[in-house]
């Protein structure tokens, strides 16, 4: 099978659906004659035409109002907010509009949308480019959420989320765009569950999106010590955590990794729920590493620090497992 | 009696029975009979019957809080519109909406809404759908004024120029955003000027007159059919408070003495003669809106599980129960 780039795996997941079903159309800042602004889109207004990947002005809320309105009527829009920090924007649309119409309407009027988007660092493009938003989205109920962090996933999740009922948030990495990979012939587990990416008997690592790639690293360097299982979440919301649970409690530790900031966030989410499902099998209290609780500064050298890495990754797992406290904290 | 004569008594009796309909809504909530006291009433801005009128099966709407006349001129059955604002089983919203978030799917109703201006980028993608699927249908957004001071209305106005789509903007102003009368608000009042800047066919019409209203409707709502998307301002005056609860200590007697003689009732019964079939038309719907206000306050309160139905489309998971969460952590434990 042959290697494609993750934003490739994506634009193949947009244009299958689109071929598949009429209903499903593109809307967004760039998405058509630009191409998208990190290429997803390329090629799709030649192939579909302006009616079904709508170029719009600069107007986020707009965009995701529109989409909205087209999806109450019977399309499947797929709109793209360009960066997820744009989210502030459009907070209304999403979390009044899009997640509550089903509710709120007695169940009359669902919103089956697609919500493309990318966030993180790794291009200094500093505090209003580079975040990691996901909790914002998954403190709301009637939204769901998915982070691909595989070239598989980018195609088989974003296909999932299209065939979704309800308003899916999908946050790409912009760091991944590139990334080559195969595209298996079906998902590697089932939309709303959790993938085990790395088999391990020590500690349970979970984790999503780019950070899974630094954990896996860090696994790397840690196998001649510790042993470690990676739990890939994928999908935040709806979270089948079962597979998460049965991990952490075969190896009794779990440690959270996120390039978002921890607190209030995905990784305290599931801290609490290892907490409380599987406190009779810890060893330790479930621990998370995260970005600093700061802004993202666009420095290279401040951006980078500001994050996990693979080499802190491999320092705190050592810590929370064999007690051998990495040089910074003597 | 002339067809047009028809057409004008047919519009009075969809005013009256708007105004009935927002009458009962006051008396349910003196009963202790609605869900809250956030309650909108339209009286006085009835005229929107005007716009409607030109409205056929498929399109679609949204509207704002004080949506109520509306929907009932698109067609609502009023004792569910009332179950509904008391939080009834049988409500339009099987009691989860409320007065805000009135809709039905089957009248084209995509949903009223209780952020101001809201749902008025709903009907850019309505259009964009229409357009696609060549349904013929427009799609119109009701909104007060208080939305002309919300950026999204921009965002969408410009959008539907740009795209050409059939739909229509109707700013039902009433003067007064909550407590704060328009000229408090904008900095120059011509609103139809705002729309056509964004290539709009805009228009204003006289909200005491729903004749007026109608006739100037038409060439908004045959734009729009044909792609040239329009903006009709209603001029109205709204006759209560803000909410049930609110007694316009911001305005003066006499402001108000002089705004409730913009009456859309009193001018149509002017203009029809004073019909003797008026005052059967006024008995017709105060029955109407009694029995709805009964069938309404007799139906049964939601069964507490289906709080957690339609969160999710029903082929989907829904949410876990704090109850059944809590079974499952502390029932495990030794």
């Amino acid at each position: 099978m042959t290697e494609v780039a993750y934003r490739d795996a994506l634009r193949l997941a947009l244009s299958d659906a689109m071929a598949a079903d009429e209903a499903v159309v593109l809307i967004g800042e760039e998405v058509g004659l630009y191409g998208g602004a990190y290429g997803v889109t390329k090629g799709l207004l030649d192939r579909f035409g302006a009616n079904r990947v709508i170029d719009t002005p600069i107007s986020e809320p707009g965009i995701v109002g529109a989409a909205i309105g087209a999806a109450m009527t019977g399309l499947r829009p797929v709109a793209e907010i360009m960066y997820v920090d744009f989210v502030g924007m459009v907070m209304d649309q999403l979390a009044n509009q899009a997640a509550k119409s089903r509710y709120m309407f007695g169940g009359q009027i669902g919103v089956p949308m697609v919500l493309r988007t990318q966030g993180g660092t790794g291009r200094s493009a500093a505090a209003q480019h580079s975040q990691s938003l996901e909790a914002w989205i998954m403190h709301t109920p009637g939204l769901r959420l998915a982070m691909p962090g595989t070239v598989s996933d980018a195609y088989h999740l974003l296909r999932d989320a299209l065939r979704q009922p309800d308003p899916v948030v999908f946050i790409e990495h912009k760091s991944l765009y590139t990334m080559k990979g195969e595209i298996g012939d079906s998902p590697d587990a089932p939309w709303g569950s959790p993938a085990i990416r790395r088999a391990g008997q020590d500690l349970t690592i979970a984790t999503y999106s780019r950070m899974l790639h630094e954990t896996l690293k860090a696994a790397d360097a840690l196998a001649a010590d510790v042993s470690v299982e990676v739990v890939d979440l994928r999908c935040l919301n709806p979270m089948d955590d079962s597979v998460l649970m049965d991990s952490v409690r075969r190896t009794g530790r779990c440690l959270i990794v996120t390039e978002a900031v921890t607190t209030a966030s995905v990784s305290s989410e599931i801290a609490a729920r290892v907490t409380e499902q599987c406190f009779d099998w810890l060893e330790e209290p479930p621990l998370r590493l995260g970005g600093e609780d700061i802004p993202i500064p666009v420095s290279p050298a401040l951006e980078r620090a500001s994050i996990p890495d693979a080499v802190l990754i491999e320092e705190v797992a050592r810590w929370l497992v064999t007690r051998e406290a990495p040089t910074w904290a003597a | 009696m002339t067809l047009v004569n028809d057409a004008a008594l047919h519009r009075y009796r969809t005013m009256r029975r708007i105004r009935s309909f927002e009458e009962r809504v006051g008396e349910m909530f003196l009963k202790g009979e609605t869900a809250g006291s956030m309650l909108h009433l339209s009286i006085g801005e009835e005229a929107v019957v005007g716009l409607t009128d030109h409205m056929t099966d498929g399109d679609t709407f949204t509207t704002h809080h004080r949506g109520h006349g509306v929907f009932l001129a698109r067609g609502a059955d009023p004792m569910r519109m009332l179950a509904e604002i008391g939080g009834r089983d049988v409500g339009y919203c099987r009691g989860k909406g409320g007065s805000m978030h009135i809709a039905d799917r089957g009248l084209g109703h995509l949903g009223a809404n209780a952020i101001v201006g809201g749902g008025i980028p709903h009907i850019v993608g309505a259009g964009i759908t229409a357009r696609n699927t060549g349904s013929g249908a427009i799609s119109v957004a009701f909104f007060g004024d208080g939305a002309m001071g919300q950026g999204i209305l921009y965002e969408a106005m410009n959008m539907a120029a740009l795209w050409k789509l059939p739909v229509v903007f109707c700013c039902v102003n009433n003067q007064y955003g909550m407590g704060t009368r328009v000229d408090r608000a904008a900095g120059k009042q011509d609103f139809p000027a705002r729309a056509d800047a964004f290539g709009l066919r805009a228009a204003r019409a006289d909200g005491a007159d729903v004749e007026a209203v109608q006739e100037t409707a038409r060439a908004i709502v045959d734009g729009a059919r044909d792609g040239q998307p329009g903006f009709l301002e209603i001029d109205a005056y709204r006759f209560h408070g803000h909410a049930r609860m609110d007694k316009s200590p911001y305005r003066t007697p006499e402001e108000e003495a002089t705004g409730r003689k913009r009456d859309p009732l009193a001018t149509a019964r002017t203009a029809l003669d004073d019909d003797a079939t008026l005052d059967t038309i006024d008995a017709d719907a105060n029955a109407e809106m009694d029995r709805a206000m009964a069938g309404a306050i007799a139906a049964t309160a939601p069964a507490s599980a289906t709080m957690f139905e339609d969160v999710y489309d029903p082929t989907t998971a829904a949410p876990q129960p704090q109850r059944a969460r809590l079974a499952a952590v502390l029932g495990e434990r030794p």
